[in-house]
């Protein structure tokens, strides 16, 4: 089947221009049927890729991209030199590697247990319950953790307090927000991704399960020897989806968390896209927003290269193209 | 022996069995209990807020935040509008063209299906990053204090087209040949054959695309200035959390003395009225959803 698709492919791109012409009138209508998306990737996702030139320009807004003083590799310079490229891809990268790892390892513990519940409503409700923070938008997020974590009357606060202990300032403290991210991120991502891994377990062969139980294996081994590795190929798919966006942040996440100015958190909470969108809404520095954009595309998509060579040395099957 | 391992069996079951009734249970209370915060808060006093803090309990039950909110309504109804009507019509608008397109590309004697395919995917992979994406809608096109600024980067994305495309794989493509057969052109076939089928994948793409319209803010903060009227419903109310100035005046002349405004009451009662709508629709497609995440995530 695969075969056939790649020598129908194979045969359509080595016959000539005139053939292309051809298939393009014989199958109008569905190319017609692709146009809009065409037309919308063309302006919203390709146009903007040449714009990216601006890195290398002196901005001028009036003057626009391409009638703007080249100045080759100044504005990367800066970038390196002061330090602050390092720390953001430090921080996006242990951010989003917290996020993958931890993320997946919970989202599989618990598709996992809610295989082991067995009565129904309580299924239905949790489910309900796990999956409502999907729902919402990034600012009520950001509004939910100052309602728990605000100084004056945020709810931990005035529980420590109902306690006679000591509240914590917590938004001036830079060290703990690494841990409150990325149990926010946590908090909000659980329900939704561990539906995929439920499905896939749902998927496990019920037959081989029983037939292990028959054997005596317990329930440990039978997460052990048969759930685990029966998630594997959806694990090694999620894995890959999720490399291909590790230099890229979720932005709603930290801007609404953080907030626009508390520069005092920045150092543990900046991600590249907090950066940029700072650098150019507040300081209208157009090109080092744009270089360190650029920076962030490039690094993004050679460590996509990177990985899915990897992938293809290890197994064929799991590579994305 | 065999008596021994059926012992083993249960124990570990119940071990297991425990610890998932425990754990699930208060994991999913924890994702309840910000939402129980806000909405008693909503219903408090804000002096006594001050005092004692946020509670799960509301402390002096109150309405007062809901009638200052609503006294003063033109922002918050423009806004609903606004962002209604959005939703609705990138909704639809977007389910017509990702169902369209993910029809024609996974259609076996499509010659240009792996391009397009491609053309598509790769925009996953490169970009040219915020900069000229904003160089491009606010100087280029001249879109700035537009709504189809905020409404037509959210009508699709490369992950839902492959999504649709996953889903309508399943169909079989005798369906699509006998229509053929009978001369019905692709557009019918799709119309008349294809859509009717694709229900469990319009409900979940749907509310893939509602929920990034109604939960919309960002685009919205980059393109749409204090020169627009209405902003949609959750810019709305990232400014009412954000600026002191914007809560004011979205309560300005309901004859409230401003230094006695309830600010912490005020942000949570407006966030409950932003938000109540998506949440109360998600119970009815929630079924619809899982079905459809499970079916169209993993790959074939």
């Amino acid at each position: 089947m695969k075969r056939n698709q790649k020598a129908e492919a194979a045969s359509v791109s080595t016959v000539g221009k005139t053939s292309f012409i051809k298939n393009l009138w014989k199958y109008r209508v569905l190319c017609f049927m692709c146009l809009p998306a065409i037309l919308f990737f063309l302006v919203f996702s390709y146009i903007p890729m040449p714009g990216a030139y601006i890195a290398f320009t002196n901005f001028n807004y009036a003057k626009g991209i391409f009638g703007s003083e080249f100045v080759g590799f100044d504005n990367f310079k800066f970038l390196f030199t002061s330090g602050k490229i390092t720390m953001l891809t430090r921080n996006t990268l242990l951010y989003n590697l917290a996020f993958i790892l931890i993320g997946n390892t919970l989202q599989i513990f618990v598709a996992i247990l809610l295989n082991e519940i067995k009565n129904k409503h309580f299924k239905k409700v949790t489910q309900t319950f796990m999956f409502l923070p999907y729902f919402i938008s990034a600012v009520l997020v950001g509004l939910l953790v100052y309602n728990l974590l605000n100084y004056d009357f945020g709810f931990i606060n005035s529980i420590i307090r109902q306690f006679g202990g000591d509240p914590i300032k917590v938004y001036a403290n830079k060290t703990v927000w690494p841990f409150i991210i990325v149990l926010v991120h946590l908090w909000q991502q659980t329900g939704y991704g561990s539906i995929v891994y439920f499905a896939a377990i749902m998927g496990i062969d019920a037959e081989t399960v029983e037939a292990a139980r028959v054997d005596g294996a317990n329930a440990f081994q039978k997460i052990k020897y048969i759930i685990l590795p029966g998630l594997k190929p959806t694990i090694i798919i999620l894995l890959l989806f999720s490399m291909g966006s590790i230099l890229k942040g979720n932005f709603g996440l930290f801007y609404n968390i953080i907030g626009p100015s508390n520069s005092m958190l920045f150092p543990t909470t900046d991600i590249i896209e907090t950066y940029v969108f700072r650098t150019m809404m507040n300081n209208f520095n157009f090109t080092q927003a744009s270089a360190v954009g650029l920076y962030q595309s490039v690094f993004g998509f050679a460590l996509v290269l990177f990985c899915n060579w990897i992938v293809k040395k290890i197994d064929s099957d799991y590579s994305l193209f | 022996m065999q008596e021994n391992s059926k012992i083993k069996l249960g124990s570990s079951d119940i071990i297991i069995k425990t610890i998932a009734y425990i754990f699930i249970g208060l994991f999913s209370l924890a994702c309840l209990l910000p939402f129980i915060l806000m909405i008693s808060t909503s219903f408090s006093t804000e002096g006594l807020i001050r005092k004692t803090g946020f509670a799960i309990i509301p402390k002096g039950f109150t309405t007062y935040a809901y009638e200052l909110v609503l006294r003063n309504s033109k922002q918050l109804f423009g806004s609903y509008v606004v962002t209604i009507l959005m939703t609705v019509g990138g909704t639809l608008l977007g389910l017509f063209i990702i169902s369209m397109t993910g029809y024609a590309l996974q259609r076996k004697d499509f010659p240009f299906r792996n391009q397009i395919s491609f053309y598509i995917y790769f925009t996953t992979l490169f970009s040219g990053g915020l900069v000229p994406f904003y160089l491009l809608i606010s100087k280029y096109l001249g879109l700035k204090d537009n709504y189809l600024a905020v409404f037509l980067p959210l009508l699709m994305s490369p992950w839902l087209i492959i999504l649709m495309k996953n889903f309508i794989k399943a169909i079989p493509f005798e369906i699509t040949e006998s229509g053929k057969i009978d001369g019905a052109g692709d557009i019918t076939i799709f119309v008349k054959l294809i859509l009717p089928m694709l229900k469990p994948a319009l409900a979940t793409i749907g509310l893939f695309l509602a929920l990034g319209y109604w939960n919309e803010w960002y685009n919205s903060m980059l393109f749409l200035s204090a020169k627009v009227e209405y902003r949609p419903l959750q810019y709305h109310l990232y400014k009412i959390v954000n600026e002191v100035a914007s809560l004011k005046n979205s309560v300005a002349g309901s004859n409230v003395v401003v230094t006695s405004l309830p600010l912490e009451t005020l942000k949570m009662s407006t966030a409950v009225v932003a938000t109540g709508p998506i949440i109360l629709l998600y119970p009815f497609v929630q079924k619809y959803f899982i079905a459809g995440i499970t079916v169209g995530a993993v790959k074939g």
